[in-house]
């Protein structure tokens, strides 16, 4: 790529040739702690939420963790984690530290989502179960989790591209993924604007990719309340 | 190296973490005041009927919320220098954290503006008044009472995303924290102090957020 191919004056991203395999590597990174970090807010976030609903006594903890985790920043989260966990006898390197503190952190804004996805789900229908005798673990797994699963679709979605976004700030505690590895590239050749408009460019596709996916399994997902495929 | 964690030290440093908290506060109240210019102009255009203006507006929407704020200052702080712009730290973050949250702003204002009815501008328009009258003196201030509870979530957003600014040199927060764990080694007791400092601002602006939330649908046949 030249800049006159760009049309962007004295830009020149020739520079990059010998380093798409670092940034490549950064992309891979990116994408393999997010994947990790959904995944456990995710689990975080369903744990969360069901201890909040159905254990009275872990109730106000659950809040606490919801309101420290959503209150604070995320880096400051992750400077905890890092930096202060070894005095407390939690020594992580800096991808594992990435991962957790991602993952707690998304797991407070997901307990949230998924709140509102059971409150959504008529109270009638687990009485209805109830009466029937299901038990109340089968219950949750056959009529709960997966009507909720695509109530929760979207806001999740949206919750897993902010958390892609925050995983930049992973590069601060020297977790070698996109932005970190970007830097190292402009400390090496002493360009600048290159590599940044490349980094952002990256982020951009990641999260629009992200978003196209969620809307097509969020149509395939809700096929059934679509009223224009009534039959009657 | 495990040790018992002593909060006196954080007392003892609390001067420099408040003062750094009123650069958070500062950085954030400038960001989304410029944000709301920045945002009601990108909404102007992506609900104008020109073309090429909806669609700068979309693609401007687009790109500034698909972009990390951390890689947005960089951008801002590294770039505007090349083209020969010189800006202390400060001017930056507030640059870059306004032309984010503009981005999202510009989408609270279209589902303002969505919500009001077409009647009131058709109204006006029959009346003689000029498109631009119609927009300061009958749209606007509607759609800004109506989005003020999700301003307030974005004043909320902003204020987390201030910390980030701590990496282009930014004393505000986070980075005045890590002056002090830098001179004293005391990462716990600190970096907690200032994380509930954060949970305590933030706790007071979403209480900000549900009087404002109260008061409007208090007076709901005003402004429904």
């Amino acid at each position: 790529m030249t800049a006159a191919g760009l049309g962007l004056p004295g830009l020149d991203f020739a520079v990059l040739d010998a380093y798409w395999p670092v940034i490549l590597a950064g992309l891979w990174t990116t994408v393999r702690l997010c994947g990790a970090s959904i995944l456990l807010g995710l689990a975080v976030g369903l744990g969360v939420e069901l201890l909040r609903a159905r254990v009275r006594r872990a109730a106000p903890l659950c809040r606490v963790y919801v309101e420290f985790f959503r209150g604070s920043p995320i880096l400051i989260q992750l400077f905890l984690l890092y930096y202060a966990g070894p005095g407390i006898g939690i020594t992580l390197d800096p991808e594992a530290a990435g991962v957790v503190g991602l993952g707690l952190y998304g797991g407070a804004y997901f307990a949230e989502i998924f709140r509102s996805g059971f409150e959504a789900i008529p109270r009638g229908q687990l009485e209805a179960a109830a009466c029937l005798g299901m038990p109340p673990l089968r219950a949750l797994l056959r009529i709960e989790l997966p009507q909720m699963a695509a109530l929760v679709l979207p806001p999740a979605v949206n919750q897993s591209i902010i958390l892609i976004k925050d995983s930049a700030v992973l590069s601060i505690i020297t977790v070698p993924e996109l932005t970190k590895q970007t830097s190292r590239i402009i400390n090496e050749t002493f360009t600048i604007a290159e590599p940044l408009l490349v980094l952002a460019a990256l982020y951009w596709l990641l999260v629009t990719g992200l978003s196209a996916a969620g809307a097509a399994l969020e149509a395939r997902l809700t096929r059934h309340l679509n009223p224009s495929r009534k039959t009657s | 190296m495990s040790h018992v964690p002593d909060f006196s030290i954080a007392v003892a440093h609390l001067p420099a973490l408040l003062q750094g908290a009123a650069v958070t506060l500062g950085v954030s109240l400038a960001s989304i005041v410029a944000g709301l210019g920045v945002g009601m102009a990108v909404c102007l255009c992506r609900i104008s009927r020109r073309r090429p203006l909806a669609w700068a507006a979309r693609a401007f929407i687009s790109a500034l919320r698909g972009i990390p704020i951390l890689v947005l200052l960089l951008i801002v702080f590294y770039m505007l220098p090349l083209a020969g712009i010189e800006l202390p730290p400060v001017a930056a973050a507030i640059i870059a954290l306004s032309l984010n949250s503009g981005a999202f702003q510009a989408e609270i204002y279209r589902g303002g503006f969505a919500s009001i009815p077409p009647g009131q501008a058709e109204a006006a328009r029959a009346l003689g008044m000029g498109e631009g009258r119609i927009l300061r003196r009958i749209l606007i201030p509607q759609v800004l009472v109506r989005v003020l509870p999700s301003l307030v979530n974005e004043l909320i957003m902003l204020l987390k995303n201030s910390s980030l600014t701590s990496a282009i040199t930014v004393v505000e927060l986070l980075r005045a924290s890590q002056q002090v764990v830098a001179a004293t080694y005391r990462p716990t007791e600190i970096y907690l102090t200032a994380a509930l400092l954060y949970v305590v601002m933030n706790t007071g602006l979403s209480a900000l957020g549900g009087m404002v939330r109260a008061r409007l649908a208090g007076r709901g046949r005003v402004t429904a």
